[in-house]
């Protein structure tokens, strides 16, 4: 992706004789890339308590990570394939289906209302991988043709939109949105679950070292023998059973398959992975920071709604705002880096 | 014995791949018209060329923008965001008549395409992250400026929207100058030539003394301005502002029309003609599944199916 030239001298150079200011400086760009999500998210979170007095209660907080789970569980999907170097811009619409499937397969049991989801959007995800990795397609192309195919299918089940399926009251689905467990939503613990496993899978699995490999260096990753297009498949399919559970989940959270849903989400994945310190040129990346990235996002929406006044237009405004800045300062950060 | 080996060559894979990527998309077209002609009833009418044309003016023009930018080996992702910036920027400044509107609207595309440029040429953002910042920020602000749908009442306006020269609508006509202008530019400027080149090799280019950063902000500035004048065309013919839906998947359009018009997305070949071509290769192709009654749903599929067709078609190229 990059067309930047790496200058073979200067990174020949690097392990030898460092001064201590160098690397002193280089931890500090390493440690703002990781936790800068979280720094900027505490701050937020602390000024909101302070000036608005609606934010800190329980209430609100709760709904804000309720709210957050969906999104959540495309970025996670999402953190993975970026960290290939790829992109998937086709889970805002796998999303809108899976609620439309879930919910359409609610009335025959809470098996085909989980299993059917993860099925189409999971196959529609390999597709995706399949034609990146093996007939080397451009990623952003792919998954901007799947995301139409997935609208498509979606208009398809629907009547063309006019259809809106209704979960069945008393399934298993529909518990799963409104029980709590501890106080605390069991959307909240589903995806608190899965951030934990998938950071394990990217931290301490093979499979993880194999995903840092391929957006490292493909070339390199695949003369060290790491299996470059079946690591690439996983992740894309992977992405697709994300959008598809998060979608199920949110069908279960409102008890209906909405077919309006998902326009746009693509983009608040790839920006809450951005601002969570993963790098879109891949290699580089945390399942910590993604997290951080969608949290902030989520308050950065509510504290947009407490002001009132405001616009919720205007939320796209500071999320695209934030977005260039972050992209802006890791740019300028890598660079610092690889000077020194 | 060379002459026979020589005669074998043109019916080669290769050869018969390239030629469908040259002259496949009008080939396309051409087919598409003819099934029309003999398969659709009332498809042979002035009436119904004009409102095909019209319908695809706006896509063609901001198509345009796009073949320069991934001509450039970048991507422009802005674009839909920039038509709805464009049409609440009409609406806003309609009050100083439309002349002054319509600068307004087109200076602001300008500067949103500033904007990409100088995070892509002078900071090193890839195109495809600076311009998806753009483009959330864009379509923000649009509905900031203006929340809902609004009419645009300008006789003005109206005029350009529906009026014509001998039959042939003022759309058409301005998109079929811009797409000359265009072509002029690529083929015959030295900013054409710098542009292909920098889209071939950018360190190549660097090396050669080129004036990469300049060419590239001058791209999406571009890029920016056409999309606006496009946002400027669809507000006239619709007589309204609507910021929410004008423009949304324009971006996946723009792109299917340059791929299918047979650009390379590896940069450093733009192709004006197949670009206007592929345009109308996808609107045709959505008109008969419509006239043929086949819901919308099933148009999208087909159309994310020619997408994939026409970039694995062209992938050959790229490793050429």
């Amino acid at each position: 992706m990059s067309t930047q030239m790496k200058s073979p001298v200067l990174d020949a150079s690097l392990p030898e004789e460092e001064p201590l200011g160098a690397r002193r400086g280089e931890r500090l760009t390493a440690l703002a890339q990781q936790h800068g999500a979280l720094v900027a998210l505490l701050l937020t979170v602390l000024i909101a308590s302070v000036s608005f007095e609606a934010f800190p209660t329980s209430d609100n907080l709760g709904n804000m990570a309720v709210g957050s789970t969906f999104l959540a569980i495309v970025a996670l999907g999402m953190t993975f394939v970026i960290v290939t170097g790829g992109i998937d811009l086709s889970v805002g619409s796998t999303f809108a289906l899976g609620g439309v499937l879930a919910a359409w397969g609610s009335q025959y049991g809470t098996l085909v209302a989980l299993l059917l989801p993860l099925a189409v959007c999971g196959l529609i995800g390999l597709v995706n991988g399949l034609l990146i990795a093996k007939s080397r397609l451009a990623p952003f192309i792919v998954t901007l043709a799947a995301m139409l195919l997935a609208r498509g299918i979606l208009l398809a089940v629907t009547d063309e939109g006019s259809t809106t399926y209704l979960v069945e009251e008393r399934s298993f689905l529909a518990t799963l949105g409104e029980e709590s467990l501890l106080g605390v939503s069991l959307l909240v613990w589903i995806t608190a679950v899965l951030f934990v496993l998938g950071a394990l899978a990217l931290r301490r699995s093979r499979f993880g070292q194999y995903v840092y490999a391929v957006g490292g260096n493909e070339d390199a990753a695949s003369l060290m023998g790491a299996p470059v297009a079946r690591t690439k498949i996983a992740v894309y399919t992977l992405s697709g059973l994300c959008a598809g559970l998060a979608g199920a989940l949110n069908a279960a959270y409102l008890m209906s398959g909405v077919t309006i849903l998902g326009v746009g989400m693509e983009l608040d994945a790839i920006a809450a992975v951005v601002i969570g310190g993963t790098l879109l040129t891949g290699g580089f990346g945390f399942i910590s920071g993604t997290l951080a990235g969608v949290l902030l996002l989520q308050v950065i929406k509510n504290i947009i709604n407490q002001i009132g006044s405001l616009d919720s237009s205007y939320q796209q405004v500071v999320s695209g705002a934030f977005l260039a800045v972050v992209v802006v300062a890791q740019t300028w950060l890598g660079r610092k880096r690889r000077m020194l | 014995m060379t002459q026979l080996a020589l005669r074998g060559v043109p019916l080669d894979r290769a050869r018969v791949l390239r030629l469908l990527q040259d002259y496949g998309v009008y080939a396309g077209v051409l087919a598409l018209l003819l099934a029309n002609v003999l398969l659709t009833p009332h498809f042979v009418s002035a009436e119904n060329f004009r409102t095909q044309a019209v319908q695809v003016a706006p896509v063609i023009i901001v198509a345009l923008g796009m073949a320069l930018a991934i001509g450039s080996e970048g991507v422009d992702l802005s674009v839909g965001s920039v038509m709805a910036l464009s049409t609440s920027l009409i609406s806003l400044y309609l009050g100083y008549g439309p002349v002054a509107a319509i600068l307004v609207a087109v200076l602001g595309g300008m500067l949103v395409g500033l904007a990409n440029g100088s995070l892509i040429a002078f900071i090193g953002v890839q195109p495809i992250v600076a311009t998806l910042a753009l483009m959330v920020a864009c379509r923000g602000l649009a509905n900031v400026f203006l929340p809902q749908l609004k009419d645009v009442r300008d006789p003005t306006m109206a005029s350009l929207g529906s009026g014509s020269v001998l039959g042939i609508p003022y759309l058409v006509l301005i998109a079929v100058a811009l797409a000359l202008l265009v072509a002029f530019t690529v083929k015959r400027t030295t900013f054409g030539r710098q542009l292909l080149a920098i889209g071939d090799s950018r360190p190549a280019a660097q090396l050669a003394g080129l004036p990469v950063r300049r060419v590239l902000v001058v791209v999406y500035v571009v890029s920016g301005a056409l999309a606006a004048i496009a946002g400027v065309l669809a507000t006239a013919r619709l007589t309204a502002s609507d910021p929410t839906s004008l423009g949304t998947l324009m971006e996946l359009s723009a792109i299917t029309a340059v791929v299918v018009g047979g650009t390379p997305l590896s940069g450093g070949r733009v192709r004006i003609g197949g670009t206007v071509a592929g345009a109308v290769l996808i609107q045709l192709l959505t008109a008969t599944l419509i006239k043929h009654d086949l819901p919308p749903s099933w148009t999208q599929i087909a159309q994310a199916v020619v997408i994939v067709a026409a970039v694995y078609a062209a992938r050959e190229r790229g490793r050429r």
